[in-house]
């Protein structure tokens, strides 16, 4: 069956998808990075959707829900690379993923995990101000 | 009149052709005073041109029907000659008058050829006119439909060119915004931000306002729209450039804009846009 690769990087997880997501391959990943983040007690997680052409309504949830699973079990969640279709089509979908970090290249999503995890953690999104 | 199968304009037109273009010719810079925005040359050769053609659809086709095939070529150059004059900022009286002011030449003609017969003459002049009237509508439309493509082209132009996308700083972009927001705008606007931000990696994004005449709820929506999009990208946005009555406005109309900063002035939100990046200005002190 087709898996989401997922690569441990030090205490953080790395996720790249690069297929066109459907249903059930959302459903797989969620599950797998659910048990990798509890297995290798990993703090953070960076998701690369910077090859994610299409998005739908529910992969948009599925990729919020994701966010929220991780940062339960203690891990921050940083969605990076999203092009500015889907980002277009996510909000004009009514999903803006208010509780979902992002950043724009994967060297900036590492800097935010880094620097966030330096800040102990599980803080949230700073709303600015 | 006994043979008169269709109608003797042709004729009429082929015999007195020259005549007829000096009279038109004349009739044309008496009445439009085209001559100063066009030379009497180039109208004296779009002038025998369109009798030429004139003359062979004539006699081609009896029915006058001039959307028949018969006619193409006379309305292509109708055609033409409306859209460039459409270009030169003629009117469509102007234009239409070009195949208008053919009347009274051809009319003297007939008059000359079969003033005896009241009868034909009138049935001349009436098939005539249906003709002229015809082509003079058919060159209106066409100047219509060419300022109308003038009109929309300039509507793209003012799309592209009212929303720049300026880079400030190192990973700074701003966006002035000019001129009402509608969603079509939102779009241009939305989209050439984002493609910016991927191109030049920029972090933050100020939306400048002060431009803006007014905010309403749409405007606001399409405001937040547009910084949910940049922030799922992993870009900031702060918007700046907030007039008092606008202030009002937002608060009167209950828009929550709490989730965004707010700024008054771009130089603030420049401030805070350094600061978030980790650069500082301060004034350099004298040594």
């Amino acid at each position: 069956m087709e898996r989401i690769p997922i690569l441990k990087m030090n205490e953080f997880l790395l996720v790249s998808i690069q297929v066109d997501m459907h249903d059930r391959l959302a459903m797989t990943l969620q599950d797998d990075l659910t048990d990798r983040i509890v297995r290798d007690r990993a703090r953070g997680v960076l998701i690369d959707i910077s090859s994610l052409e299409i998005v739908d309504s529910f992969i948009g949830r599925m990729i919020g829900n994701i966010a929220a699973m991780s940062r339960v079990l203690d891990a921050e969640t940083v969605v990076v690379g999203m092009r500015p279709a889907v980002a277009i089509t996510l909000v004009e979908l009514g999903l803006a993923l208010p509780g979902v970090r992002t950043s724009l290249n994967v060297d900036k999503g590492m800097e935010l995990l880094r620097s966030s995890l330096a800040r102990g953690g599980n803080g949230h999104r700073d709303a600015g101000r | 009149m006994a043979i008169r199968g269709r109608s003797r304009l042709s004729d009429v037109v082929s015999k007195h052709e020259a005549a007829i273009l000096t009279d038109w010719i004349k009739e044309q810079l008496a009445a439009v005073k085209a001559a100063d925005r066009i030379g009497e040359a180039e109208l004296r050769t779009e002038c025998a041109r369109f009798l030429t053609l004139l003359k062979v659809a004539l006699r081609s086709d009896g029915s006058h029907d001039v959307s028949s095939a018969a006619w193409s070529e006379t309305r292509e150059l109708l055609g033409e000659l409306s859209r460039s004059r459409a270009r030169a900022g003629y009117s469509p009286s102007e234009t239409a008058a070009f195949v208008l002011s053919l009347k009274r030449p051809l009319f003297d003609r007939l008059r000359g050829e079969i003033g005896g017969d009241a009868d034909a003459l009138a049935d001349e002049v009436w098939q005539t006119t249906l003709v002229l009237d015809r082509l003079a509508l058919f060159t209106t439309e066409v100047h219509q439909k060419s300022r109308d493509e003038i009109i929309h082209r300039q509507q793209q132009d003012m799309l592209e060119l009212s929303t720049p996308v300026v880079q400030l700083w190192e990973s700074i972009l701003a966006l002035p915004l000019i001129g009402t927001l509608d969603s079509a705008r939102t779009q241009v606007v939305m989209e050439s931000l984002l493609q910016r931000i991927v191109e030049t990696g920029a972090s933050i994004a100020i939306i400048d306002i002060t431009g803006v005449p007014t905010v309403d709820t749409l405007v606001a929506q399409h405001l937040l729209k547009t910084v949910a999009a940049a922030r799922l990208m992993g870009a900031d946005c702060i918007i700046s450039g907030i007039r008092p009555q606008i202030a009002q406005t937002i608060v009167h109309l209950g828009v929550e804009l709490s989730s965004v900063i707010t700024k008054a002035t771009l130089a603030d939100a420049f401030v805070i846009a350094l600061q978030r990046t980790g650069a500082t200005i301060g004034r350099a002190t004298k040594a």
